[in-house]
């Protein structure tokens, strides 16, 4: 046997074992036009949120401690507002994700609905669900100011999890929006910023980052 | 002189060895989904899991999604220990030549 076909072998075996359990069509373009939609959310909901335009964000603190307490001062119209433009912030993301990386997909010759992004999703659909179920929950208990907090935790954690069947970059973005989600949850007040900061500001570095690492050298 | 112990035969051929490391990586695999991955023909592709078939290193578990076949392999303990054995005497060639 000679030398080059043992190489061959081994960096063949590596290789498709590399590209049968990880899904590497997730495009990074994706990451970033989440982000931005998430920062439109976000300027929407400021600009909706009473608390957020008229007053500082002393008065903030206050409005919110005489939540927690039982007041409620939010109106119902502005919750519904709210509630719609996640959700469509959220289908938005979901569906330009599934669109770019269908088109990477059918670059590198491959289907997106593979074993491996089966895998990816079946990993992250749990966590995913779950954190959706709790901050729907928190939502129907007027508990406004622990949802993004726990939309972060819950969005990280899934991430972690989806991770080992995709790029491990995706690892990385999960452990920094489980820790923004923390941080957020010692910060009562302040949901909205750290919101757009870890699905705004992340998203698109992160999406920035891999397109240039993954994307831009397949385009070539 | 290199010596070739334990060289499989049955992982000459660069599909076999790459259908088994894509069942060993995986819990299963299905006909198509290899198809695409390796980038073979149905004909060329099933011919070489026959092969394996035959020498137990995998099984096959045939179904129907709907109307539409969907035949899956999996890699037996024989043929994931076959395997194993085969990147054994690989690394061994390599240490030969190294020393």
């Amino acid at each position: 046997m000679e030398n080059k076909d043992i190489y061959d072998d081994i960096s063949s075996i590596k290789n498709i074992m590399e590209r049968s359990t990880k899904f590497i069509s997730l495009a990074g373009l994706s990451g970033v036009m989440a982000g931005i939609y998430a920062l439109i959310g976000a300027g929407i909901a400021y600009m909706i949120i009473p608390q957020y335009n008229t007053i500082s964000v002393a008065d903030y603190d206050k409005a919110y401690t005489e939540t927690v307490s039982g007041n409620t001062y939010h109106s119902l119209s502005v919750e519904l507002i709210l509630f719609v433009v996640a959700l469509v912030i959220l289908f938005l993301s979901i569906g330009t994700g599934i669109l770019l990386s269908a088109r990477k997909a059918r670059r590198n010759n491959q289907s997106v609905w593979n074993p491996s992004s089966k895998s990816l999703a079946n990993a992250g659909l749990l966590p995913l669900l779950t954190g959706g179920c709790f901050a729907f929950i928190l939502y129907l208990q007027h508990h406004y100011g622990t949802i993004a907090p726990t939309c972060l935790v819950f969005y990280g954690l899934a991430l972690v999890s989806a991770s080992k069947y995709t790029y491990g970059d995706v690892k990385w973005l999960g452990l920094l929006e489980i820790i923004l989600g923390l941080l957020s949850l010692m910060q009562p007040g302040y949901g909205l910023y750290f919101w757009a900061l870890g699905f705004g500001v992340l998203h698109i570095l992160y999406g920035t980052i891999m397109y240039f690492k993954y994307d831009r050298v397949n385009v070539k | 002189m290199l010596t070739l112990n334990n060289f499989d035969k049955a992982f000459e051929n660069r599909i076999r060895l790459q259908v088994m490391s894509v069942l060993v990586a995986n819990e299963s695999y299905d006909f198509n989904s290899l198809k695409e991955l390796l980038a073979t023909t149905d004909g060329n592709l099933a011919s070489h899991l026959k092969a394996l078939e035959k020498e137990e290193y995998i099984s096959v578990n045939k179904s129907f999604l709907g109307r539409k076949p969907n035949t899956k392999y999996k890699a037996t303990e024989k043929g994931t220990s076959a395997f194993k054995k085969h990147l054994e005497a690989l690394e061994n060639l390599i240490k030969q030549q190294k020393g």
